[in-house]
């Protein structure tokens, strides 16, 4: 299958991009001045980051679609209010992750942002749990671009009026050259932002105009250093089919008058795991020293047993050191707990550590 | 001091008497990116010609750092361990990585001089 290219492929080749294929599409990983730099330039300045590759679910409908999706989300759909947005989770009825995503609700429905590589088989699963009783439209005439930063919001605002009153999680309909445009408060990358669907024909110029204001395209690369240090999890990699959402230690986006009802799928196994506990739970993982511990190293514990494996590792530029997360045996969960990291057949000491790893306050308004 | 030569791993090399100054070429930093991290040899520690002798980790991935010729290590360079963007500012100098004291000269013989190294590199990143 052909490589696809978003809508943004020229800017980014303008901006001298370095492309990697990932989920099927040719993306930048990183840009000419490179990843720590973008890094740092997203925390104190504003990244434009191209997620054009994420689906962009819409599906239309009202108070009987509420109640099928009840069915499927772990979520009070019921009482969102219009415009705001919650993380959540597809899963399977053994309560193990199809995909985590963002649903918003529209005057029209629903807006489901789902990632790339999971897009196409949550249509497919979402579809017929629905049984076609809905217009469900993956839409790929429009592009998703997020902007992150401390001064996104005012130079968002001086192009699109009216987007700094936004609250976190919650969006609205603007207007850019006559076209409509969705833009909620939202991001992945532990700072304030905004994410803006917008139509491919217009994308390049609204992203032009946000460089031209001083903001700047930063690269997958930087995407996840940023959500590493922010605590959040990557699909595919600290999360899967084999992890429960309970496990993945993301009982906070389970609406709990939803688990006292425990009428959607794979919640007996939710109920089952917050009333049980869980074997194996995803904790922060601090590396002493310098050592890079990346995906699938060992953990083990300080009599040498093997209690885990780490799902996500880099370097963190802002922590300006190495973070982690990964997945350990329940009982080696507490803050604290020294572990030893198998990096290159040698044993490197770290310990477990709250998330995030690197906190800045979101806008005010929260919900 | 004689010329400098490189290795198809992307290694420079410096010789001085029988003690070879070893680093990792500009070009390789360029491959690589940001450098986050770097793990030398021991001294005293005897490496093979184009054995692992290190590791550069970038942002994104870990690298191994090879000996382009055989011999013991007598200094390492502590500064990159300590800030390892060091790499990135000044790769063919100030950031070498290790020392050695060779065993055969004649391995010098099988590296590239600077044009071809060039001309190497030009080729395999195309």
């Amino acid at each position: 299958m052909e490589t696809k290219k978003t809508s943004l492929y020229q800017l980014h080749q303008d901006c001298n991009a370095k492309f990697v294929e990932f989920a099927g599409y040719q993306m930048p990983i990183q840009y000419s001045e490179g990843i720590v730099e973008e890094h740092k330039f997203t925390r104190n300045h504003s990244g434009i980051f191209d997620v054009s590759h994420m689906g962009q679910l819409f599906i239309y409908g009202g108070e009987d679609l509420i109640k099928d999706l009840e069915k499927i989300f772990p979520l009070n759909l019921k009482n969102l209010k219009l415009n705001h947005s919650k993380y959540s989770f597809l899963m399977d009825k053994d309560a193990g992750i199809h995909d985590d995503l963002i649903i918003t609700k529209t005057n029209e429905g629903f807006l489901i942002i789902l990632n790339a590589a999971c897009k196409d088989n949550d249509f497919k699963i979402l579809k017929e749990l629905l049984k076609e009783k809905y217009k469900m439209v993956l839409d790929e005439n429009r592009s998703l671009i997020a902007i992150q930063g401390p001064k996104s919001s005012q130079i968002l605002n001086d192009i699109i009026s009216g987007v700094k009153d936004l609250n976190f999680m919650s969006g609205n309909w603007f207007t850019f050259e006559n076209q409509k445009i969705y833009i909620t408060r939202s991001g992945y990358t532990g700072e304030d932002g905004f994410e803006i669907s917008i139509s491919n024909d217009f994308v390049d110029k609204l992203t032009r105009e946000l460089i031209n204001k001083g903001s700047k395209l930063i690269g997958l690369g930087a995407r996840d250093t940023l959500r590493l240090e922010a605590g959040l999890c990557l699909y595919g990699h600290d999360l899967d089919k084999d992890k429960t959402p309970v496990e993945a230690n993301l009982k906070w986006a389970i609406s709990k008058e939803r688990i006292s009802k425990g009428d959607f799928i794979g919640s007996d196994i939710i109920i089952k795991q917050l009333n049980d506990g869980v074997s194996k739970i995803r904790v922060g993982i601090k590396p002493e020293g310098r050592i890079i511990a990346r995906e699938k190293t060992k953990i083990f514990n300080q009599l040498d047993v093997h209690i885990g494996e780490i799902t996500s590792g880099t370097f963190g530029p802002s922590v300006n050191g190495p973070v982690a997360m990964g997945y350990v045996e329940n009982e080696f969960s507490k803050k604290n707990t020294k572990v030893f990291l198998e990096v290159r057949g040698k044993k490197h000491p770290a310990s477990i550590c709250s998330l995030p790893f690197y906190k800045k306050s979101y806008v005010k308004g929260v919900n | 001091m004689s010329e400098v030569k490189y290795s198809k791993e992307h290694e420079w090399i410096k010789l001085d008497g029988d003690v070879a100054t070893i680093g990792i070429t500009k070009h390789a930093t360029e491959m690589l990116g940001d450098i986050v991290f770097a793990e030398l040899p021991e001294k005293g520690s005897n490496v093979e010609k184009d054995g692992t002798a290190g590791v550069v980790e970038s942002t994104k991935a870990a690298s191994d750092v090879y000996t382009p010729v055989s011999g013991e290590v007598v200094d390492t360079n502590q500064a990159i361990v300590d800030d390892p963007s060091k790499i990135n500012q000044d790769p063919e100098d100030s950031a070498w990585f290790f020392k050695l004291k060779i065993k055969d000269p004649s391995e010098m013989d099988t590296l590239m001089n600077k044009d071809d190294y060039d001309k190497f590199a030009k080729e395999t990143s195309a």
